[in-house]
C-alpha cells in the first residue's frame, strides 16, 4: 500500500520538473514582463511537434535535438515578440492579451491543418525504458526530464540574477524609463526576455515528448496548469515556478491515485485555493 | 561641453519649448531654473534622447546628438539623473548600482563602484537591500551613484532635492559642488532657486518654454526678472 504511494509521489515529483520548466517560461513572461501569454501552450505544442518531427523523420533523439529546439523556440519567441506582439501591443495590456491569443489561435490550426487532429508519439525502447530503484520502477525518461529541467532552472536564475541582462529583464519590467536612462532599450530586451521564456518551452518540448502524446491541442493540457503554478508560486518568482510545479505535480499524481483519474485534478484546485488563501502573493511572492 | 541651439520639443500636438539656446562648459555647474510646466523636464528628455526634439541643434562634446539614440547619448558620457529618481525598486541596491555600468566594461564597473561608494558609503551598507525599501534620501544618493556608474562627462540632475528634508538638500548641494570640484560638468534643473544659484557658475531661467534670462548665477539671483519668471508676473 505503502508502495503505491511512494510511487505516486515520486512520480508527480518527476512530472512536476517538467510543470516547472514549462512554468519557469511563463513566469518570466507574465510574472516578469506582465505579459498575459495565452500562446504559452501553443508555443509547447510547436516545440513537441518540432521534436517528434526531428525524431520520426531524421531520426534524432528527442535530447539530442534538445539544444537545437530550445534555440529555435528561443528564436521562434523572439520574433513573434519582436514582429508581432511588441508591434500590435504597443505596451497596452489588452492589446497584448488579445495578440497572443491571436497568435494561439492561429499556431494551433495551423498544425491542425498540417498534421490532423491524431495523438502521435514517438516509437522506440527510449518510451518504456524503466529503471528499477528498490522497490520501484521509475520511467526513464521521466527521471532525465526532472534531472534536466532543474539544471535548466537553476541556469534560468542564476541568468537573471547575476548577469547584467538579466538584472535588465526585471529592470525594464518594473521602470522602463529609468532604464532608458541608463541606455538599456526595453523593446529589445522585452523581445530577449520573451524568447528566453518560449526557449524553456523548446527544452521542455523535447523532454516531454518521450513519455507523452503530441497533438495540436496538447498545449491546452500543460497552460492552465503553468499559469496555476506561476500563480501559486508567486508571480516572476523563480523558486516558486519550481517548488509550485513539483507541488503541483504531486498533487495532481497523488490526487489521481486518491480520488480517481477524473476527480483527482480537483485537487489542483484544492491546494491553489488554501495557498493563496494563506498567501495570497503566492509562496516566494513578495510583499506588494 | 553641451551646446543647445534653437530646440524646439514637445509632445504629439503640444509643443513645450520654443527655441532653447543653452551652453553648458567643461567644469560648469549651469542652473536651469523655471516655473512648473515651463519645459524643464522637457528640456532634459530632448537632452537625453527619450523624445525627439522637432528642430535645433543638440551638440554634446563636439557631435551631434539631437536625433541620436538614447543609447548612444549615455554611451557618449551624457547621464540623466530623472525627476522621481526612477530607481528600479525590485531590486538591490548593488543591481540597481551595476546596471548603471551597463554600458561600460567590467574594469570600469568595479573602479566606478569603489567610487561611488566613496561618496556614498551608506550606499555600501545597504548593498544587498532592495532599492524600493529603502528611504527618500537614500533612494535619491542611489539614483546619483546610479547615474555616476556610467561615467558621466557631463550630469543632468532633474529636481534632486525634490521630498528631500531641508537638511538633507543642505547635504546634496554641497555634494553636487564637490563633485563639480573634482572635475564633472553638471547641469542641475531645480525649483530650489537660492540653493541652486549658490552653487552654479551660470544659471538659465526658462519661461513658457523659452530662454527668459540668463548668467552668471550672483546676476540671475538680484535680477527681477527671476521673480517675475516664478511668479508669472512677466
Amino acid at each position: 500500500m505503502l508502495e503505491i504511494y511512494t510511487a505516486a509521489l515520486i512520480n508527480g515529483l518527476l512530472i512536476g520538473g517538467v510543470y516547472a520548466l514549462v512554468a519557469l517560461g511563463l513566469t518570466l513572461i507574465y510574472g516578469v514582463l506582465h505579459i498575459v501569454n495565452f500562446a504559452h501552450g501553443s508555443l509547447l505544442m510547436v516545440a513537441m511537434f518540432a521534436a517528434w518531427v526531428l525524431a520520426e523523420k531524421a531520426g534524432v533523439s528527442p535530447y539530442a535535438a534538445l539544444p537545437v529546439v530550445a534555440c529555435g523556440m528561443f528564436a521562434v519567441g523572439w520574433a513573434l515578440y519582436r514582429y508581432v506582439i511588441g508591434r500590435v501591443s504597443r505596451g497596452e495590456d489588452r492589446a497584448i492579451l488579445l495578440a497572443t491569443l491571436g497568435v494561439s489561435v492561429v499556431l494551433d490550426n495551423l498544425f491542425l491543418a498540417i498534421f490532423g487532429g491524431d495523438t502521435r508519439q514517438i516509437e522506440g525502447d527510449l518510451t518504456f525504458a524503466m529503471w528499477e530503484v528498490g522497490p520501484l520502477l521509475l520511467a526513464v525518461p521521466k527521471v532525465i526530464a526532472f534531472g534536466v529541467s532543474l539544471v535548466l532552472a537553476g541556469g534560468l536564475w542564476a541568468f537573471m540574477a547575476r548577469t547584467d541582462m538579466g538584472r535588465a529583464i526585471r529592470a525594464v519590467a518594473k521602470e522602463p524609463e529609468g532604464a532608458r536612462l541608463m541606455g538599456i532599450r526595453p523593446e529589445r530586451v522585452f523581445a530577449l526576455a520573451y524568447g528566453i521564456g518560449i526557449g524553456c518551452l523548446g527544452a521542455a518540448g523535447c523532454l516531454l515528448l518521450p513519455s507523452f502524446f503530441v497533438s495540436p491541442h496538447v498545449g491546452s493540457v500543460f497552460v492552465l496548469v503553468a499559469f496555476t503554478i506561476v500563480v501559486l508560486g508567486g508571480m516572476g518568482s523563480f523558486p516558486g515556478a519550481v517548488v509550485g510545479g513539483l507541488l503541483i505535480g504531486v498533487t495532481e499524481s497523488l490526487g489521481g491515485l486518491v480520488l480517481g483519474e477524473s476527480l483527482g485534478p480537483i485537487g489542483i484546485s484544492l491546494v491553489f485555493i488554501a495557498v493563496l488563501l494563506l498567501r495570497p502573493t503566492g509562496l516566494f511572492g513578495a510583499a506588494r | 561641453m553641451l551646446e543647445v541651439s534653437g530646440l524646439h520639443a514637445g509632445y504629439g500636438a503640444f509643443a513645450v519649448l520654443h527655441g532653447i539656446d543653452l551652453v553648458l562648459r567643461p567644469g560648469e555647474i549651469v542652473a536651469v531654473l523655471g516655473a512648473n510646466g515651463a519645459g524643464k523636464t522637457t528640456l532634459n528628455r530632448a537632452l537625453s534622447g527619450l523624445i525627439r526634439p522637432r528642430s535645433g541643434r543638440i551638440v554634446f562634446g563636439g557631435v551631434e546628438t539631437t536625433q541620436a539614440g538614447h543609447d548612444a547619448i549615455v554611451r557618449a558620457g551624457l547621464i540623466h539623473v530623472p525627476e522621481g529618481r526612477r530607481i528600479f525598486p525590485n531590486l538591490t541596491v548593488r543591481d540597481n548600482l551595476l546596471l548603471g555600468a551597463f554600458l561600460r566594461g567590467r574594469a570600469e564597473r568595479g573602479r566606478n563602484m569603489a567610487k561611488v561608494l566613496a561618496i556614498f558609503p551608506r550606499l555600501g551598507e545597504r548593498m544587498g537591500q532592495l532599492a524600493g525599501s529603502m528611504s527618500g534620501g537614500e533612494q535619491q544618493m542611489l539614483a546619483i551613484g546610479r547615474g555616476l556608474m556610467a561615467e558621466p562627462r557631463v550630469l543632468i540632475l532633474d529636481e534632486p532635492s525634490l521630498g528631500l528634508s531641508p537638511l538633507l538638500t543642505e547635504a546634496l548641494f554641497g555634494l553636487i559642488a564637490r563633485l563639480n570640484a573634482d572635475g564633472l560638468s553638471i547641469l542641475l534643473v531645480e525649483q530650489n532657486v537660492i540653493q541652486s544659484l549658490a552653487i552654479a557658475h551660470r544659471a538659465y531661467v526658462i519661461e513658457h518654454g523659452a530662454v527668459a534670462l540668463e548668467g552668471p548665477a550672483s546676476m540671475v539671483a538680484d535680477d527681477p526678472r527671476l521673480k517675475a519668471a516664478y511668479l508669472g508676473l512677466a
